[in-house]
């Protein structure tokens, strides 16, 4: 077994030991877990066969089996990224609808209580 | 505070100022709409200020809606119309808080909803007027009024303007959907009432310097705004909004109706 091999074993399961933990405190929800998840056990496999990586090399026409794998690797951190900016895109966009509630919000509440205030106490309650 | 039931026919205004740092001009903007239009309710949306608008503006008699933090013009816009649709208000009107908007021209704008939905109060181009353009701030402005006046099927020739007035229609649209990005305020908004089927036309109206800050005029910046107007405008014209609403919203979060006044 080659270093590379090892390389590529050891990083794929740190990830996946480093998934499990990150779960199990709540620091990570589900749905980002998965893609990981399903990332470091490809790499895993691939580290195990590296054979598979020759053979998708030679059915694709290309030369050399590291640039399929650096290709594949930043295709998906690229989609990663992208996927991310979207999720914060809507996370900031709630943000910005609470904040605007919060203000109305709070606009009522202050309202309600200088009208209390000013009225007069009212007989028929106690 | 309910409909006063005031001498004035039926029309309820809000005047919606959005305000942020502007503790300079706050308060005489607010004093002024009061002494030209007494009839109307304003609303301050402070926007994140770190000085004392909130308190200059209360101070001057507005409501004050503060915003958590800031969120530019476009989210306090949007909080004001949210405001304006769950009161019950006829027309929302724009009224910048650097003192830029004329409140005397406000019973023409809002004259002008007799046929349309939304009312741009625009610049009056004429000889030593202090907002004379040139360059790519210029070839932004032109292209931008361009499109719009043949996607509204009307001349518009000041789409940046904040300055506006609209109906109960164009309020319901701006709150569910009001861009917070950068030129989105202005140029996007109005694509989104064009497209929602707002009907949109412009008034002729005098514009005064601001009391403080000029728009930028290096090189750089103005290509830099004509870049952000191509772009803005290209993505108000491929997006959808018919039947979304912004992130965040629900169509109950849009009609909540007034709250009820016990006694």
């Amino acid at each position: 077994m080659s270093a590379v091999n090892i390389l590529g074993i050891a990083g794929s399961l740190i990830t996946l030991i480093a998934l499990f933990e990150m779960l199990r405190r709540h620091r990570l929800r589900e749905k980002y877990a998965l893609i990981w998840f399903v990332i470091a056990v490809g790499v895993f496999v691939v580290a195990l066969f590296p054979v598979l990586l020759q053979r998708a090399t030679t059915l694709l026409g290309l030369q050399v089996p590291a640039n399929l794998l650096f290709f594949i690797a930043s295709l998906v951190l690229l989609i990663l990224t992208l996927q991310h900016s979207y999720e914060l895109g809507r996370v900031e966009e709630r943000t910005r609808t609470l904040a605007e509630e919060v203000a109305l919000l709070r606009l009522e509440l202050e309202r309600a209580t200088r009208d209390a205030d000013h009225q007069p106490p009212d007989p028929t309650r106690g | 505070m309910q409909a006063m039931p005031g001498p004035s026919t039926s029309v309820r205004v809000l005047v919606i100022v959005p305000a942020w740092n502007e503790q300079d001009s706050v308060g005489a903007t607010v004093r002024e709409i009061r002494e030209t239009n007494p009839d109307v309710d304003i609303l301050v949306v402070d926007d994140g200020s770190g000085d004392d608008t909130v308190e200059r503006a209360a101070a001057a008699g507005a409501e004050v809606c503060r915003l958590p933090f800031n969120l530019g013009v476009g989210g306090a816009m949007r909080t004001g119309y949210r405001y304006a649709l769950r009161h019950g208000y006829d027309v929302a009107v724009q009224i910048d808080a650097d003192g830029q908007h004329d409140p005397r021209y406000l019973p023409t704008l809002i004259a002008g909803l007799d046929d349309a939905d939304i009312v741009i109060g625009a610049r009056f181009a004429r000889t030593g007027d202090p907002y004379v353009v040139r360059g790519p701030r210029r070839w932004a402005m032109v292209l931008l009024a361009r499109v719009l006046s043949r996607l509204s099927r009307t001349r518009l020739t000041d789409v940046t303007s904040g300055f506006r007035a609209s109906d109960k229609r164009a309020i319901a649209v701006f709150a569910s959907h009001y861009p917070a990005e950068y030129l989105g305020d202005t140029v996007e908004s109005l694509v989104i009432a064009v497209r929602t089927g707002c009907r949109v036309t412009q008034v002729p109206v005098d514009m005064r310097s601001r009391s403080a800050g000029q728009p930028s005029s290096s090189p750089v910046r103005s290509a830099v705004y004509l870049l952000r107007a191509v772009v803005a405008l290209g993505l108000a014209l491929v997006r959808r909004w018919e039947e979304s609403f912004d992130e965040g919203t629900t169509r109950a979060s849009i009609t909540t109706p007034e709250p009820s006044v016990p006694g």
